[in-house]
């Protein structure tokens, strides 16, 4: 409450005196203020590590049809059950790993490229073209990222390399506008000493001056932004739009599942709970890097 | 009037009598040990530096000040009520705005900007002394004539933010009145505003006060304003009270050198200047055991630093000081 | 003030005409030769060039897009093969009141469930409560939808057969009936929304509570309640209602998987199933509808600030 003595209390130092104090501390106890980011973030290795050795960890062979365990409970041979051929889900939710992360980062980074590339042109440029890129970037972001997507894989047709690239590019309406605006901020400090720049090339400007600022708010970005491509990559799969079978996408198989789901509940609910899971401690991990890094979010505060 | 007035009934009850009065917030003590009394239709002007703790007491005596965010102690007696501190909702919600009223610091601040002046003025009548609407409304115009709102009328379905900062002060005053308090706390009332206006406000606060025979606290921190417009003055320093009397004694023979400094801050001309204070108001967290205003007190002796001068009757007023100027 | 929105109107035209014009080159990107569908195995080239020239394809783009557009607007939107049916009529008359239903309904949920939890949240700040929801909202908006959806059929329809999990009834022609087939979609719909809400609702508040006006409120003597919901609440509706604008799309992405998880008739199933079919005619009729409705809804939000701020009013 602003009682107006707020100013006198101690606890109460300046901002910035606190960030330059905190700054060594914070990095050891990181892990310690945020319990939740620390399991969200041991979680999420964990998927990455299945990822990288899924051959080696995955019991059986993901695509190996069975007829003899078609659609198996739970149990010791298969500790997550069977899908409707047979196939260990297990084994398809480790190797499913492999195509949610890749297929997330690497759109991701497409999108992030996307972005940078719009949002620098953005705001550097001025006057009507300034106008009309923003225009251009409010029509992309009057699509939602999954009808972006399911618009590019209309024209592009589906597998893993389409709905990477479909994602990616469905990602870069918001990676520029976050660019632009970070750019815009750069561009407003860098007018107040403005006259010593002026000899400088402009290109120098943009690359020792506007670049670095942008970078490190684009890495925040694009950890944020991980699990919104992996949602909507699994949401396409799902629709039956986006990879195909048999691949061992999680989208994929919780739309297999659909149908057996008052008998064979496991089929989309072991894969879904994967998704879930893995979305959920991206978002926590996404949330905290933004809160810890964002210099938005610590002026707003 | 004589000096044990200050803190103890004279002939008739005071209407608000604070004892002892101490508020810490984390390991700072805002306020430490403030006592005063009040009078029914007497004007007190709390003095002081911005950060002295005036604004505080103001806040703690409308019940404003939650029990999470600082740690009330001591007394605060209002009328027939023993203690303020002590009350819960149901307490304050026949208090609050009834009997005890405020008007902040800056008006345009403190008006809601979503409502218009009439609605917030309405609800309050409503609701507190449930007028029906037409009822309502009529008293709303009459009050805001009183506080000279011209074309009262076509204001009434204005919104703050159309007002100028004097009009939506006096819109403030006329809400704090709203339902006759018997006290009225304003809170800086005339720093967002300027100096022509100034004296407005604070003028059509005492006649209205005086006419409904309220009493009124003014948190300001301008002595020679303050001794204007009150009949008492408390000079607060770091949430101590460093003097306390009537208003024209203190103003015209400061006895604490504390009071002498802001005097001269006040009337540059024709004092003799105090040495320039040095370094400001320590802050709370490393305050001096003693006197909060020792380190940069011309008169301070050593033991201000390790001891503290209790609140003591001499002469027409209360001084907190080992070492204060001589009487006259 | 008018100029301002004129100048939004302005703006909202042009993003139109790009969005117009992307959907134009998704017809004109899509692969296969329209005439080659048409016309089927066996043609000679005069019937080619015949049906060619009557579609209007040998003239030059920009004939063809002022050609598109204009029958865009006067809602000829032509004609689906597989379905044999008016494409506008599909879209328009058919799938959009299914998926605008079912938006509505989840819309009036989120708000009714998330708006009371995020100002909870904000007046017991640093609370288990205000944990709790922190917690409930980010699971919320990072859950995925359609695993929900799943969960929520088998938890719900299958094992206690409480609700319907498949189908539409149209609540205009059988509002219980209608009602009840959609509470399982709502849910799995707005969850996200929720915890979206939940999060701006107990941002903004948690600011606006410290404000002067609402210290003032309380000295005035206006109740707990009334000094929250009155004023506070009030006060935020500026950025609560914006961010309803910008996350329609959310709400629109979630409604195209809802609807194929609950075999809901309506703009999403339309819209996989155009994809599947390779009927491009209809899927870009679908993302243009999205689009278009996104950018109204948005337009109608930046002009109602002036309703919901009245400092933004013109004097």
């Amino acid at each position: 409450m602003a009682v107006g003595e707020a100013s006198l209390d101690p606890s109460t130092v300046p901002a910035g005196k606190a960030a330059a104090r905190a700054k060594k501390p914070r990095r050891k106890s990181l892990f310690l203020r945020r319990p939740f980011f620390s399991l969200a973030l041991l979680v999420a290795l964990g998927f990455v590590l299945c990822a990288v050795f899924a051959p080696f960890i995955a019991p059986y062979d993901p695509t190996a049809q069975s007829i003899e365990a078609m659609m198996a409970p739970p149990g010791p041979d298969h500790l997550l059950g069977t899908d409707s051929f047979g196939k260990d889900i297990l084994s398809r939710i480790i190797f499913g790993a492999r195509y949610a992360l890749t297929i997330g980062i690497v759109a991701v980074l497409i999108g992030a490229g996307g972005g940078l590339v719009l949002g620098l042109a953005a705001g550097l440029s001025t006057g009507w073209l300034e106008w009309a890129l923003m225009r251009l970037i409010d029509s992309i972001l009057a699509l939602p990222s999954l009808i972006l997507a399911i618009a590019i894989i209309a024209i592009l047709g589906q597998g893993v390399d389409k709905v990477i690239l479909a994602v990616g590019i469905s990602l870069v309406g918001p990676f520029s506008r976050t660019v632009r605006s970070d750019v815009l901020q750069v561009k407003t400090q860098l007018f107040i000493e403005a006259a010593h720049l002026m000899s400088i090339p402009r290109l120098t400007v943009i690359r020792r001056h506007i670049l670095p600022n942008v970078f490190f708010p684009l890495l925040v970005q694009i950890t944020v932004r991980i699990s919104e491509a992996i949602l909507v990559s699994s949401s396409l799969s799902f629709l039956g739009i986006g990879v195909t079978p048999p691949t061992p996408d999680w989208g994929l198989m919780i739309a297999e599942g659909r149908g057996f789901v008052s008998f064979a509940p496991w089929m989309s609910g072991m894969p879904g709970m994967a998704l879930a899971i893995l979305l959920v401690a991206l978002a926590i991990v996404g949330d905290a890097v933004r809160e810890e890094f964002d210099p938005k979010l610590k002026r707003a505060q | 009037m004589n000096a044990p007035d200050l803190v103890a009934a004279g002939d008739a009850a005071p209407l608000l009598a604070i004892e002892g009065l101490t508020l810490e917030r984390g390991r700072s003590r805002i306020l430490d040990g403030v006592s005063l009394t009040l009078g029914r239709g007497e004007t007190l002007a709390l003095v002081g530096e911005s950060g002295a703790g005036k604004s505080t007491i103001a806040f703690a005596l409308m019940g404003l000040i939650g029990k999470s965010e600082a740690k009330i102690a001591g007394r605060m007696r209002f009328d027939e009520v023993d203690d303020l501190a002590s009350l819960d909702e149901r307490g304050w919600g026949r208090l609050r705005g009834r009997r005890i009223a405020m008007v902040f610091q800056d008006a345009g601040a403190a008006l809601d900007p979503c409502y218009t002046v009439g609605g917030q003025l309405v609800s309050v009548l409503r609701r507190q002394l449930g007028l029906g609407r037409a009822k309502a409304r009529e008293r709303a115009l009459e009050l805001l004539e009183g506080v000279g709102i011209n074309d009262a009328e076509a204001r009434l379905s204005a919104y703050p933010h159309e007002l100028s900062g004097g009009m939506q002060q006096r819109v403030m005053v006329a809400i704090a009145l709203a339902c006759n308090p018997e006290l009225l706390l304003a809170d800086e009332p005339t720093s967002a505003l300027d100096v022509t206006i100034q004296a407005q406000i604070i003028r059509l606060i005492l006649t209205e006060i005086r006419a409904r025979g309220a009493s009124c606290v003014f948190v300001l921190h301008d002595l020679a304003l303050a001794s204007q417009s009150c009949d008492k003055i408390v000079v607060l320093y770091a949430g101590q009270v460093m003097e306390a009397g009537p208003s024209r004694g203190i103003l015209e023979r400061p006895r604490h050198p504390y009071t002498r400094l802001l005097k001269s801050c006040v009337l540059e001309i024709g004092t003799e200047t105090l040495d320039p204070p040095e370094g400001g108001v320590p802050s709370y967290g490393d305050m001096p055991k003693g006197c909060r205003f020792a380190t940069r007190c011309p008169n301070a002796l050593s033991r201000c630093l390790a001891e503290r001068p209790a609140l003591a009757a001499d002469g027409d007023r209360l001084i907190a000081c080992f070492n204060p100027e001589p009487r006259p | 003030m008018l100029s301002r929105a004129a100048g939004k109107i302005a703006q909202t035209l042009v993003v139109l005409l790009i969005v117009s014009i992307a959907s134009f080159s998704l017809l004109k990107l899509a692969p296969g030769d329209p005439v080659l569908l048409m016309l089927g195995s066996e043609f000679d080239q005069a019937s080619y060039d015949s049906l060619n020239h009557a579609l209007g394809l040998d003239q030059p783009m920009i004939v063809q897009y002022a050609e598109w557009l204009g029958n865009f607007v006067t809602g000829d939107w032509g004609t689906s093969y597989v379905a044999r049916a008016d494409i506008f009529n599909l879209v328009v008359r058919e799938a959009l009141p299914v998926t605008l239903t079912l938006t509505a309904c989840s819309l009036g949920l989120a708000i009714l469930v998330g708006v009371p939890v995020g100002v909870l949240s904000a007046v017991k700040k640093d609370t288990a409560w205000d944990a709790g929801a922190a917690v409930f909202a980010l699971t919320g908006t990072a859950f995925p939808s359609f695993f929900l959806g799943i969960l929520l059929i088998w938890f719900l329809g299958v094992k206690f057969g409480a609700f319907p999990v498949m189908g539409f009834v149209p609540p205009w022609e059988d509002f219980w009936t209608g009602l009840y087939h959609l509470v399982l979609p709502s849910i799995t719909l707005s969850t996200f929304f929720i915890g979206m809400i939940v999060r701006v609702t107990r941002a903004a508040l948690v600011e606006v509570l410290d404000q002067p006006y609402i210290t003032a409120a309380k000295a005035r003597g206006e109740p707990g309640w009334r000094v929250v919901w009155v004023h506070g609440v009030r006060n935020i509706m500026m950025p609560v209602v914006t961010v309803i604008g910008l996350q329609l799309g959310g709400i629109l992405q979630g409604a195209v998987l809802t609807e194929t998880v609950f075999s809901m008739p309506g703009i999403g199933q339309m819209l996989t199933n155009a994809v599947l079919g390779r009927e491009y005619m209809l899927v870009q009729a679908g993302v243009m509808l999205t689009a278009v409705l996104f950018i109204l809804v948005n337009l109608l939000v930046d002009l109602s600030y002036p309703i919901l701020d009245p400092r933004l009013r013109p004097r």
